[in-house]
């Protein structure tokens, strides 16, 4: 704790307190939570607040991975280090065994972002969690800014924002019946920004592809992509290397790098702090189908 | 408000602050607030200010809005787009939800929670409210005080937001008149004198043309006052917080299970009022017993000392049994362990209204209960502020004294000297709603 003045504490202080009391409130009053943990860099926060709220004792809860298949080495090599260092168990929600079994198909785009939805829901139903922590923030999204901190799913974890329960003080309700549960969201009050300076203070370790480094891209809608197995070039896409970083994490064939220097945490801050574009609009090819896509995936049981 | 006069005002702003909160050159502290306002107030256009002038709107955003504005055949760019996130909100022009909005100062971070005038307000008002260090009612200067400026102020004071700010907007339509804010000012003032208000500021702005937000305004040299930014920048909150009266509601018990850490047992919580040091002597409710402060931990380390809104671990000098819902405090300062409860309640479902004999579960601080609802004293209308004792139910939106007679007892403060320990929710045990808000008046 750093005091700014007799009993005051920073602003970071403040939202890792009401973090940690969220935590605390989830593994007090549901029976089976799980983290969601994507090793972006939300979750990596995430992870590091339970490692608070519980200390001295263990992560009282697994972390499950959701994972579309398309990933980035690094960040693959990252969560199986981390979940070994912490000894938590991992539970992979695997979208290609999906895929193999039928339940679900690939969708004619071959972005895998809205068919990990089916696979998640399944995976709750077989380890019947009942608490789901996510990293969302509301400064990302406006239909996020709107969620609640405990957001309640129906049986279909399904989110339905017209209907959603009222949250005042530090009262969550958490009740559920059987088959539903709760997506909770941690980090619900803290920016982009907020996150940096955490990672700058807490000196927290992230996969390698969110600080620059060269990359071979090829331009797309307006964003760069990496050229991967995932996402080959198109024909008349030009390839050539550009100084890049990732702001966000997700499926490797619709997350786009922005350029960047931004080689340390400290450039990355004063890179995020002068940036004038979203993180989702920067970096993401999921959210430009329309106004209310974002929405319209939680609507379907959508992180 | 344009892209043009919006970029204007960012020059001014980038001169005036030299950039947005880069790396912490001073230690940066967290205001909560709500604003209260309609649409035609020009809420959202404020909001939309604050947010481009400290550099929080992002120009996707601002796109996607002037790209939604110009297909609706909006003359302006809609800034209440910025806010309104959802379909239905969209298609319907209206605001359904809270909505929650961030920006940082070098000085200060801050949470807006921003509640729609119109739909529901009584519901999202309080919601809005309940977390608020201050809210911000906006007023139209053509206009004056509306019955809706009363109710934002009762509901302000009903939930003790401890700071009160009355933007009189759009002073660029009335010629910047003196008179004419002071006339506002003066009558909004003569209002709140008779609410529980601690602090009331009164500020002429146009939020349209940036007058009187991030700098003083030419057009207004007779204000004397700080801009709004300014003010929301400064206004001191740390003696908001109770530091007097010791209150951890203990919401785990940590215990590991490990060879290495043997016979730990420690209380995690976060601090609702008052400084727990080491070896002070500690009242455990509701078993009444007595031990001393061994230690108060974080996951970094122990602490000299452990004050809201910190999230600590308590250890104890002696073994005593306690569990989540139980209340550290000390022996002279304890608060009341109570059964029977009056409060305020403001109730919040559409589908059935509160009723005398009706059954709950209720919430409060970490401890859950059932409660039946044994006495409706009146209704109070919130426009009037009279008190109808005909009733015999509370239905969406409206607010009444309530007696309740609770399974267990209540670990509880008056509501007006604890927020934290003096209010509760109240949960429809069929369909585990939440459908009310409870303000502690009296517990025995």
């Amino acid at each position: 704790m750093t005091a700014t003045a007799a009993y005051q504490v920073t602003h970071l202080d403040a939202l890792e307190a009401e973090s940690v009391f969220v935590m605390r409130e989830v593994v007090a009053e549901m029976e089976r939570p799980v983290l969601l943990f994507s090793g972006g860099k939300d979750s990596i926060v995430m992870l590091r607040l339970a490692q608070k709220a519980f200390a001295p004792a263990q992560i009282p809860f697994p972390v499950m991975h959701v994972d579309t298949g398309h990933n980035f080495p690094e960040v693959l090599e990252y969560r199986d280090r981390r979940v070994a260092e912490l000894n938590l168990h991992l539970v992979v929600a695997s979208v290609p065994e999906a895929l193999a079994s039928g339940l679900v198909r690939e969708s004619a785009d071959g972005m895998r972002n809205r068919i990990q939805t089916p696979v998640l829901l399944d995976a709750v139903e077989k380890h019947r969690f009942d608490a789901l922590f996510g990293g969302a923030r509301r400064d990302e999204e406006k239909a996020r800014a709107k969620e609640r901190m405990f957001s309640f799913r129906d049986e279909f974890g399904q989110w339905d924002p017209k209907n959603q329960r009222p949250e005042l003080w530090s009262l969550y309700n958490g009740r559920h019946h059987p088959g539903e549960s709760i997506r909770v969201f941690p980090l619900s009050n803290w920016t982009e920004l907020d996150v940096w300076h955490y990672i700058a203070r807490e000196r927290i370790e992230l996969p390698s592809i969110y600080y620059a480094h060269e990359r071979e891209v090829v331009e797309r809608d307006g964003m760069l992509y990496a050229v991967n197995e995932f996402l080959p070039a198109r024909a008349g896409e030009e390839r050539f290397k550009a100084q890049v970083r990732y702001r966000t994490v997700g499926d490797a064939s619709c997350t786009a790098a922005v350029r960047s220097d931004a080689d340390t945490v400290e450039k990355v801050i004063e890179e995020v702090a002068a940036t004038r574009i979203t993180e989702r609009g920067a970096t993401r090819g999921d959210d430009r189908v329309s106004e209310a896509a974002m929405e319209d995936r939680k609507r379907e049981g959508y992180f | 408000m344009t892209t043009e006069t919006l970029a204007a005002a960012d020059a001014a702003e980038a001169a005036r602050t030299g950039g947005q909160a880069v790396p912490e050159a001073r230690p940066m502290d967290l205001l909560r607030f709500a604003t209260a306002g309609s649409v035609d107030d020009g809420k959202s256009t404020l909001i939309g200010r604050l947010l481009y002038d400290t550099k929080s709107l992002f120009t996707d955003q601002l796109a996607a809005v002037e790209a939604v504005s110009a297909a609706r055949g909006d003359e302006y760019t809609n800034l209440a787009l910025l806010t309104d996130g959802l379909r239905a909100e969209r298609e319907q022009g209206i605001t359904i939800d809270v909505a929650y909005r961030y920006f940082a100062t070098p000085r200060r971070k801050f949470i807006i929670a921003d509640t729609p005038g119109h739909i529901q307000y009584t519901r999202n008002m309080v919601t809005g409210a309940s977390t608020a260090d201050l809210a911000l009612i906006l007023v139209d200067a053509r206009k004056g005080l509306v019955e809706q400026s009363r109710r934002h102020a009762f509901l302000c004071s009903l939930l003790r937001v401890p700071h009160l700010v009355l933007c009189v907007n759009k002073m660029d339509l009335v010629d910047f008149s003196q008179e004419v804010f002071e006339r506002i000012a003066d009558e909004f003032t003569a209002f709140a004198a008779k609410l529980d208000v601690p602090d009331l500021t009164v500020v002429p702005i146009s939020a349209l043309k940036g007058d009187n937000i991030v700098t003083r305004s030419a057009s207004m040299p007779w204000y004397e006052g700080p801009a709004l930014l300014h003010h929301l920048e400064r206004v001191h909150i740390a003696s908001d917080r109770n530091l007097v009266d010791v209150r951890f509601p203990v919401q785990y018990v940590i215990r590991p299970q490990s060879t290495t850490v043997t016979d730990y047992r420690g209380y995690a919580g976060q601090v609702a009022s008052g400084v727990l040091k080491p070896g002070d002597e500690v009242m455990v409710l509701p078993s009444g017993f007595t031990s001393r402060i061994k230690s108060v931990e974080t996951a970094d380390g122990p602490v000299a000392e452990a004050f809201p809104p910190m999230s600590v671990t308590v250890r104890l000098e002696d073994e005593i049994d306690i569990s989540r819902g139980d209340m550290i405090c000390r022996p002279n300062n304890a608060p009341a362990v109570a059964q029977d409860v009056e409060a305020m309640v403001c109730w919040m479902d559409e589908t059935r209204p509160l009723q005398v004999g009706g059954k709950y579960a209720i919430k409060h601080t970490t401890r859950s209960a059932r409660a039946i609802v044994r006495g409706l004293h009146y209704r109070l209308d919130i426009n009037s502020l009279h008190r109808d004792e005909s009733v015999s139910e509370l239905r969406l939106n409206e607010i009444g004294r309530v007696r309740l007679r609770t399974t267990i007892p209540l670990l509880a403060d008056e509501y007006r000297r604890n927020r934290t320990t003096g209010g509760f929710v109240i949960i429809d045990e069929t369909t585990n709603r939440t459908v009310g808000a409870g303000m502690i008046v009296e517990a025995a």
